[in-house]
């Protein structure tokens, strides 16, 4: 199953992702979704699709520590996120939430290009360059987080932080 | 080998003795959350289906973003806090109480303490030598249920304030330096420590904005090292008795040391659209500024609202300019209208609005209009931080607010003090 990749440049922060000027959707994640990074790129919530990728540059997710900005990344029907960097608590919040990032240089891939993820292989399949990018294995304890698709999950099942 | 700050706070909080690089599970000494993302972590608890939290008396609830509230959604939000707070017995700190890190500060944290909070500006607390930062809602919701989290130990960035800074510098000019020099993730997952002779001089509404800022960076935790300015200002609030004298080891293992002579800075001012992209105030042209706005975690601490008010002391800003001052709690503000500082803001033309977050992050409070400039003493210029994603967002002190307000255009602050 291939989806197609959204490109972003650098420093794309949670403003961008959940605008503040639309804090008082926060207990309204739908509708607040159709905002998702529409001060980034206009045409990605009337586009995106189920399946397909976030493909951005450095320090993405920087700022404010609002679980929102990946929530409604993840209602918008993204697979995964492929970043060159994360900013610390964006990242901890996609796998707390079950959505997958993942780091690599992704200059080798095009906007539109056709993605695929292979989580447990360690690589991203760019059908459109022919291309596999590898990326490094996740911690120990985000692995076991995501398996169970999110720290929710993961808690109720085994009652207890323990990896 | 010797531990750095972090790794001495955290192997108090773990069952053995930690080094940088590790993963761990430490116990929390409080979790906390606010209106902004309270109701996500109400919901993630609900989905945990825990009924109570770890320890009531650790969990605190803030009403501190959208204060008084604007719209209906907010109100109801905020109502949910309240019942929720109160059916589990929880610390709940209404509308009006403060920004929940200068509330932290004043009443919560302590040295060789571990602090979570829904909110990146958690990193604030650790210039009382608290291992304090930001989380998500779902990781905050676990903390509540547990009473534990899962950190990495963080390496960590040394950076020593040698010599004395001068007159017009502040805090917020050696932090935004040091953001410059780093970029805006140039400490991602790192622990940035602050010491040297200007840090030791430095009071704690001074300490206070250096840590708040380390998230800019990407930081997880800015520690200071407790020393007697934080004995006192845990007398000054009647909590002497959560003192500890906590150090880094003297042979402790830093990833990097960064050594800044003080002595040689200038005022600071980061420009739009990233908290890195900093100017010396030696390096500004002309800047015209429609809105001048002093609130926010990061600087509204009554000695902020009284260097500003210094500067306006019998003048009237200018003509073109909004001054809009929110005192980051409610215990600043009182004591600011007792002592006069509020009525000379008042008198040179402020406009002064109730405690909270206010027009830091966009959604009230100050809201600037399509292609304006705003001046703040807060912590982020991204596009939209503001509210509206056509405006300019510019940082800097205090001290270079009232400079700003005064002259209509960023103004130096060496030459009105």
């Amino acid at each position: 199953m291939s989806g197609r990749a959204w490109k972003f440049g650098d420093g794309i922060s949670t403003d961008n992702i959940a605008p503040g000027r639309y804090f008082h959707l926060r207990s309204n994640l739908p509708e607040l979704s159709k905002h998702c990074l529409e001060d980034a790129r206009e045409d990605f919530t009337s586009n995106v699709a189920e399946g397909d990728f976030v493909v951005a540059g450095k320090n993405f997710g920087l700022g404010s520590s609002r679980e929102h900005a990946p929530i409604i990344i993840k209602m918008k029907g993204i697979r995964a996120i492929i970043a060159k960097s994360f900013a610390r608590i964006f990242f901890r919040n996609c796998i707390n939430i079950g959505l997958p990032a993942v780091m690599l240089d992704t200059d080798e891939i095009q906007d539109g290009d056709r993605l695929e993820i292979d989580l447990s292989g360690g690589k991203v399949i760019d059908h459109s360059t022919a291309k596999n990018l590898k990326f490094p294995p996740l911690p120990i304890e985000m692995t076991s987080i995501l398996r169970e698709g999110g720290l929710i999950p993961f808690v109720k099942k085994y009652g207890d932080l323990r990896f | 080998m010797g531990k750095t700050l972090a790794e001495k706070i955290v192997g108090t909080h773990t069952e053995r003795p930690v080094v940088a690089g590790e993963s761990v599970i430490a116990k929390v000494d409080y979790a906390f959350t606010h209106d902004a993302s309270g109701p996500l972590v109400v919901s993630q608890l609900k989905e945990l289906g825990s009924d109570k939290v770890f320890d009531p008396k650790r969990v605190i609830v803030f009403i501190d973003h959208a204060v008084p509230s604007p719209r209906r959604e907010n109100s109801n939000d905020q109502a949910l806090l309240k019942i929720w707070a109160e059916s589990r017995g929880v610390n709940f700190h209404g509308a009006g109480t403060g920004i929940c890190h200068q509330v932290l500060a004043e009443r919560y944290a302590s040295p060789n303490t571990l602090i979570v909070g829904t909110d990146s500006h958690s990193v604030m607390a650790g210039a009382l030598a608290s291992f304090a930062t930001g989380m998500g809602a779902t990781d905050v919701a676990v903390s509540m249920s547990l009473g534990k989290t899962w950190l990495r130990v963080p390496e960590t960035l040394r950076f020593i304030l040698n010599g004395t800074l001068p007159s017009g510098v502040y805090a917020k000019d050696v932090i935004l330096y040091i953001i410059g020099i780093l970029g805006g993730d140039g400490a991602t997952y790192k622990a940035m420590e602050f010491s040297g002779s200007v840090v030791d001089k430095m009071e704690m509404h001074e300490r206070l904005t250096l840590s708040n800022m380390v998230v800019e960076a990407g930081a997880k935790v800015g520690l200071i090292a407790s020393d007697s300015n934080t004995r006192r200002y845990l007398e000054t609030r009647g909590r002497e008795e959560t003192f500890l004298e906590i150090h880094p080891d003297s042979d402790a293992h830093y990833e990097n040391t960064f050594e800044i002579t003080a002595t040689d800075l200038s005022p600071m001012v980061s420009f739009p659209h990233s908290v890195d992209n900093v100017k010396s105030m030696e390096e500004i042209g002309e800047v015209k500024i429609n809105e001048v706005f002093v609130g926010s975690c990061t600087n509204a601490r009554l000695e902020d609202l009284q260097i500003v008010a210094s500067i306006l002391d019998g003048k009237q800003i200018d003509s073109n300019v909004r001054l809009i001052v929110t005192p980051a709690s409610g215990e600043t503000y009182a004591t600011a209208v007792k002592d006069g500082t509020i009525s000379t803001l008042l008198d040179a033309g402020a406009l002064v609005t109730p405690s909270g977050c206010g027009a830091c992050f966009g959604a009230l409070g100050g809201i600037p209009a399509d292609n304006e400039a705003i001046f703040t003493t807060t912590n982020r210029n991204f596009i939209g931080r503001t509210g509206n994603p056509s405006a300019s967002t510019y940082l800097g002190s205090p001290a270079t607010a009232a400079a700003t307000a005064l002259r209509g255009m960023i103004a130096d602050p060496r030459e009105v003090i």
